[in-house]
């Protein structure tokens, strides 16, 4: 059997804002395999930002356990938590969320910084992602330079640079137009097709078609959990 | 756990302080200010301790001082009009106590010090003619310029001579050498022998001071041979008249030989003169005790220049975390990107420190070379004396530095310990 990237056990996340307590994961189960392609859809509020989030090692469950490639991090430090966001997470996020003040390769280099790469391979491995996403003639412009289509693709190049096994992207065309979020579709889909594992949230039927499975919330719970292919055993 | 390597963490910085050029510079102004004034005034405070150190030290810290002071009449007893002969001060029995009582005296130098015209030739002026001992050089630790001072053998026969300050010498003599010749006190001739140098400025800091300060155009003579000259009487005329003033001795300077035992020498020196005089028709001066005041006036200088230049430093600091505040509030959105591409809180801590010590090191640097351009201009304009000392260097740039990382923590921790996702989410 092979080991699940995300395992998901009874997640629970509460927030509390003073007094008032929000449940945003009401005990969830989620089990996400190598190389599978999944859609998060739901509702706005339904809790897809909040589940994303754990995912990706930026909060911790309230309570429940997370497995991330077989490893239990639930209860991990926010050191280890950084650490594993670094070497096998790829973030990609709806307003890009690209630093102002670097240029497309800086931007790709963040993460290889804080694993300690040098600075020439981390060049060197931003430049082969750059041009592999087709920004080769702007490697020296700052992000207010480009385009949004642009913008998201320096941040997919981002998400790939340190080789992740898990990449999450929240609603990436929401802030695009048809034409550009297709094309940034196709790019996930390629990445899909080279064996990444991908979770990506949306509202957008029409996109959902593309992945092989769709997982929808409501309220915090899953609803429903399709394979549009064959049948998941 | 990795973290990002300090060199490219400076790098990292420096790109972003280079966002807020204006920013950075005017908070680095506050660094440079604080630090160049500490280090100008700290200058300032050290060369005028100089100064009264080494005019203290000239007067010798084994030596003391006696002087003959003149006691204002008592209205009672002259009726409004002044008797024709003033009879006050020190006299040679008291130095010949001075010689046989007090412990530990190594050697006693008396002196008159009168006022006279000097004349050579055409040129004329008014001066202090000291008449003294041949080891009056040794302990006033003035320099020869040319020839040689008193001799003994000048005291023995009571030889015409004299020797000039130099200021004296370019006065009198403007061009030609004066050794050889021959000058006019009041009506005596006197040959000179030796030219000797400058007096400290402000020489003799003290009450009933004799001597100008500056230059030296001072006269000295064998004591001896003014004595067989002109005895004790001096004649000062004036509107009213003339008045007949009676010093034996203007000055004492007993050198004792070590510092410890002046204390003891003093109070000997006191119980003479408190036998010998029924009034206090002299002053006694202790350069030691003027030392030990001037370092306890010193203490208190330094605690007030150290509390000014504390306040300054604070202010560049509050700056510094004023700024660091409005940067990490405008930055929130990149922490939160950096948080989530893995940044650790320690790697984001260490990244606004980075740019807090860069500001501060540059201010400090900028500041330290100011503040030592300062001193320098003062001192060609204004005359006062001023001392760079490396320790103010020193204080002033690790204290700016010290107080920034200080005050720049607070801002840096609070920036890393900030929610990732809410600082994701912050326009
Ligand atoms: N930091 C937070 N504090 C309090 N409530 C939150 C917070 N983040 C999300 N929530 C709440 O959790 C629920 C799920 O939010 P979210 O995951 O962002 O929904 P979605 O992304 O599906 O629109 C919502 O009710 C939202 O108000
Ligand atoms: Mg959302």
């Amino acid at each position: 059997m092979t080991v699940p990237i995300v395992e998901l056990r009874n997640a629970v996340k509460e927030y509390a804002s003073g007094a008032l307590r929000v449940t945003a994961l009401r005990g969830i189960d989620l089990r996400i395999d190598p190389g599978e392609y999944a859609v998060v859809m739901g509702a706005s509020g339904s809790g897809k930002s909040t589940l994303l989030n754990l995912l990706g090692c930026l909060d911790h469950l309230s309570a429940g356990d997370y497995l991330l490639g077989g490893e239990n991090i639930s209860r991990f430090s926010d050191d280890q938590l950084s650490d594993i966001r670094s070497r096998r997470i790829g973030f990609i996020f709806q307003s890009y969320n690209l630093i102002p003040q670097l240029n497309v390769l800086e931007n790709i280099e963040v993460p290889l910084f804080y694993q300690g790469v040098s600075e020439k391979a981390a060049a060197e491995r931003a430049v082969v992602l750059a041009e592999r996403m087709g920004l080769a003639d702007r490697l020296r412009h700052k992000p207010m330079e480009l385009s949004g289509g642009q913008q998201q693709r320096v941040a997919i190049a981002r998400s790939l640079v340190c080789d992740p096994i898990l990449m999450l992207a929240d609603e990436p065309t929401g802030n695009l137009d048809s034409r550009t979020g297709h094309e940034i579709l196709e790019l996930i889909d390629e990445l899909h097709a080279e064996g990444k594992t991908i979770v990506m949230v949306t509202h957008d039927d029409a996109i959902a078609h593309r992945a092989q499975r769709v997982v929808r919330f409501l309220d915090g719970e899953i609803v429903s959990n399709d394979w549009n292919g064959a049948e998941k055993p | 756990m990795n973290t990002m390597p300090p060199k490219r963490m400076v790098k990292l910085a420096f790109k972003n302080l280079g966002q807020y050029k204006l920013r950075a510079g005017l908070t680095m102004l506050g660094i440079v200010f604080g630090v160049c004034s500490v280090v100008a005034m700290l200058s300032v405070g050290e060369g005028a301790n100089r100064e009264i150190q080494e005019k203290i030290q000239r007067m010798g810290s084994q030596n003391i001082l006696i002087k003959s002071v003149k006691v204002p009449k008592d209205e009672s007893t002259s009726g409004g009009r002044q008797s024709m002969l003033a009879s006050y001060g020190l006299t040679y029995e008291d130095a010949r106590q001075f010689s046989q009582f007090v412990p530990n005296l190594v050697a006693s130098t008396p002196m008159k010090i009168l006022r006279y015209d000097v004349q050579y030739k055409a040129r004329k002026l008014q001066t202090d003619v000291v008449a003294t001992v041949p080891w009056f050089l040794r302990v006033q630790h003035y320099r020869m310029v040319r020839g040689r001072f008193l001799a003994g053998s000048d005291m023995e026969f009571g030889s015409p001579v004299c020797v000039i300050g130099s200021r004296l010498a370019r006065i009198l003599f403007a061009g030609c050498d004066p050794i050889g010749r021959t000058l006019n006190i009041d009506r005596d001739a006197y040959t000179v022998v030796g030219i000797v140098g400058d007096i400290a400025q402000g020489e003799l800091p003290v009450e009933g001071e004799l001597w100008l300060g500056g230059e030296n155009q001072n006269v000295y003579i064998p004591l001896r041979t003014y004595l067989n000259k002109r005895g004790d009487l001096f004649a000062q005329w004036s509107q009213g008249g003339g008045v007949f003033e009676k010093i034996e001795l203007h000055e004492v300077i007993l050198s004792i030989d070590k510092q410890e035992n002046v204390e003891r020498a003093v109070d000997a020196v006191r119980r003479i003169l408190r036998k010998n005089h029924k009034q206090e028709d002299y002053s006694i001066v202790v350069p030691l005790e003027l030392i030990r005041q001037a370092r306890e006036t010193r203490r208190l200088f330094n605690v007030v220049l150290g509390s000014i230049a504390a306040i300054s430093l604070i202010v560049g600091g509050i700056g510094i975390m004023n700024i660091m505040l409005a940067t990490v509030s405008e930055r929130t959105r990149e922490i939160g990107i950096r948080r989530a591409l893995g940044a650790t809180r320690r790697d984001i801590v260490l990244q606004f420190l980075m740019e807090t010590l860069i500001l501060s090191l540059s201010g400090g640097t900028v500041g330290l070379a100011i503040g030592a351009v300062i001193p320098l201009m003062i001192t060609a304009t204004t005359n006062v004396k001023t001392v760079l000392t490396f320790p103010s260097f020193a204080v002033a740039f690790g204290v700016s530095v010290t107080v920034s990382v200080i005050f720049g923590i607070y801002p840096a921790r609070r920036a890393a310990l900030m929610d990732p996702i809410e600082a994701l989410r912050h326009e």
